[in-house]
């Protein structure tokens, strides 16, 4: 019980204030480390802080006071009970290098799910064009229209230089290319909130597109023609969709929760940090996939020969392989060492 | 119904945030998207300048700009300052963890990326429907990112000086009653006596007569104060001499403003 308010604010205002200065440094520099003893003393206003919210929150004529106590309260709250990791300075370097690949493989039973979803698309979309020559007129999207002629007749116009779409426009283009695959990255994301079920319709779709002109094209035979437009940029866009749909259908797994006994917000809340940094990585796989394809891909024999395009790509998935396979020993290390701490 | 956040902390306290619903969410987008858009325009003039030299450089520019002002100007205000976007600002409203936690730069990221779920088939149906039917009001981004939308309450005080108008006050002769008057009294029976005041004008004299009985009666049930205080004087002086205790007489306030300090 209260009596004397004023004495009551005048002898407990100097803690609230130190609260709210150490309140103050913790927010303006996230990476900073309490030593024990400042941290004991953070706790010990924290709970001071708290005790003297408990006697003023029935007191009737301090609204404003109960309210200013609970915002600080509030704060110190969010930073005592704050279990996960302090925000550390970001290192972008740091953070593509060794930690994409490491969250990469910690999923890779999803990614697994997603090439296998492409794969029966890609089945389906060969076997459709096969069984049907509608079927590409019926199934392909208007943006790639240009597909939709025959494979021979385009692949002598691309080659004869007369229809080179992109000669005056590289960068537009690339930027283009960026923005839509990284738009379509983020959907095959966010449609795993449909339980996964977005996410396998967008992968499974995707398949059938490339199914749909790969078989086109093979069947006319310009199996060439199409690894050396495809394979440059192909190999990196290809599996950074991938790589998103692995995304969406974590999402859709921590929404199902089969197998967890984790209730659905802690599911949702240990599987952020991963899902940001994937669609981080695919967003700057995309970016250098965009550059390729508008500044390589869309030149043809005899300007770039094939080989030298086929070549190309084949070196690029392979570092694509090594780069998400690469520092698994230095990840497992700092994992036991995280595991130890 | 009026929903809230509350959380409660092992110390034993426990504190609430009203949520915000789909109507000041909505108003709060569209200013944001009106931002979004006079960014854009702002910086198609500058790549118009820029045209003249390489049109290709322009036109790339301007993609790229488009579709980073629009997915990122989120994730940066949003992270900047600490939960809100200029809309939410303008409609004080704040993003919070949904278990009054740090905000993580990763729970921005989602809330913000996702949206493109909450945005189908058209115009936010599916977001705004799950913001009517979550029960702490969140849209699929929000219930991936484990975020919630708060309502910031403005705790405006009214002009006590002019409704109390300075007049003497006999209740003060009697320190302890008026300690013991502060003690019991509730903030909902503060709050009430002080609303009746403030809207004396608005009621019908009989109606006003009738409720400061009322309250008056309610508060000498409270403390009572002796005769030589309280002889011939009426019941609406009497609530007057009661919210003048209740809000009046406090040491200054601890120098910073509630909304400064909920950052």
């Amino acid at each position: 019980m209260i009596i004397d308010l004023p004495r009551f604010i005048t002898a407990e205002r100097p803690s609230w204030t130190e609260l709210e200065k150490v309140l103050d440094r913790l927010q303006a520099e996230p990476g900073r480390a309490l030593t024990l003893d400042e941290a004991k003393r953070f706790h010990f206003l924290y709970q001071k802080i708290s005790a003297d919210l408990a006697r003023i929150a029935t007191f009737a004529s301090e609204p404003e006071l109960r309210h200013y106590l609970e915002a600080l309260t509030a704060r110190a709250y969010a930073e005592i009970h704050e279990t996960r990791e302090r925000g550390r300075r970001f290192r972008p370097a740091q953070w593509f290098f060794a930690e994409f690949p490491r969250v990469f493989r910690r999923h890779l039973g999803a990614f697994h799910v997603s090439w296998i979803i492409t794969i029966v698309g890609v089945l389906f979309g060969g076997f459709a064009v096969l069984l049907d020559d509608e079927a590409k007129e019926a199934i392909m999207p208007e943006m790639f229209a240009n597909h939709l002629g025959d494979p021979a007749q385009r692949v002598a116009e691309e080659e004869s230089g007369k229809k080179n779409r992109v000669s005056e426009v590289h960068a537009s283009f690339a930027s283009h290319l960026m923005a839509n695959n990284i738009g379509v990255s983020i959907k095959a994301v966010a449609l795993g909130l449909t339980y996964g079920i977005g996410t396998i319709i967008l992968l499974f779709y995707n398949g059938v597109i490339v199914g749909l002109i790969g078989l086109d094209y093979i069947r006319a035979g310009q199996g060439v023609f199409l690894a050396g437009w495809l394979l440059p940029h192909g190999v990196i866009e290809i599996p950074a969709i991938l790589i998103a749909g692995q995304g969406g259908l974590l999402l859709g797994k921590a929404l199902v929760g089969h197998g967890d006994r984790a209730p659905l917000t802690a599911r949702l809340r240990a599987l952020g940090p991963d899902l940001a940094t994937l669609i981080g990585g695919v967003a700057v796989m995309l970016v250098w996939a965009g550059f390729v394809e508008s500044f390589l891909s869309q030149y043809h024999q005899p300007v770039i020969p094939y080989a030298v395009k086929i070549a190309f790509g084949c070196v690029e998935l392979a570092v694509l392989v090594w780069f998400l396979s690469s520092g698994r020993k230095n990840a497992d290390a700092a994992g036991a060492a995280e595991v130890r701490a | 119904m009026k929903s809230e956040l509350r959380i409660r902390t092992p110390e034993g306290i426990a504190f609430s945030y009203p949520l915000a619903g789909p109507v000041a969410r909505c108003m709060a987008w569209s200013v944001d998207l009106a931002v979004i858009l006079a960014l854009v325009l702002a910086m198609g003039r500058v790549f118009a300048v820029l045209s003249i030299v390489s049109r290709d450089i322009a036109g790339a520019l301007s993609t790229i700009s488009y579709f980073i002002v629009s997915i990122g100007y989120g994730v940066v205000t949003e992270w900047a300052w600490r939960g809100q976007t200029v809309g939410k600002r303008i409609m004080r409203l704040r993003v919070m963890d949904a278990q009054g936690l740090r905000l993580q730069p990763h729970q921005i990221l989602m809330r913000n990326l996702l949206r493109a779920a909450d945005m189908l088939p058209f115009f936010y149906l599916v977001g705004g429907l799950a913001t009517v039917l979550s029960q702490r009001a969140q849209r699929l981004g929000d219930l991936a990112a484990n975020t919630v939308v708060v309502h910031i309450p403005k705790h405006a005080e009214p002009d006590l000086d002019q409704l109390l108008a300075g007049k003497f006050n006999s209740f003060r002769q009697f320190p302890h009653l008026e300690a013991r008057l502060r003690q019991r009294a509730t903030p909902e029976e503060a709050r009430l006596a002080l609303q009746a005041l403030v809207r004396r004008d608005d009621l019908e004299p009989d109606a006003r007569v009738r409720l400061f009985a009322d309250l008056a009666e309610h508060f000498k049930t409270l403390t009572n104060f002796p005769p030589e205080a309280t002889d011939a004087m009426p019941d609406e002086q009497y609530i007057r001499n009661v919210v003048d205790i209740l809000f009046r007489q406090r040491a200054s306030a601890p120098g910073r403003s509630v909304e400064k300090v909920a950052r």
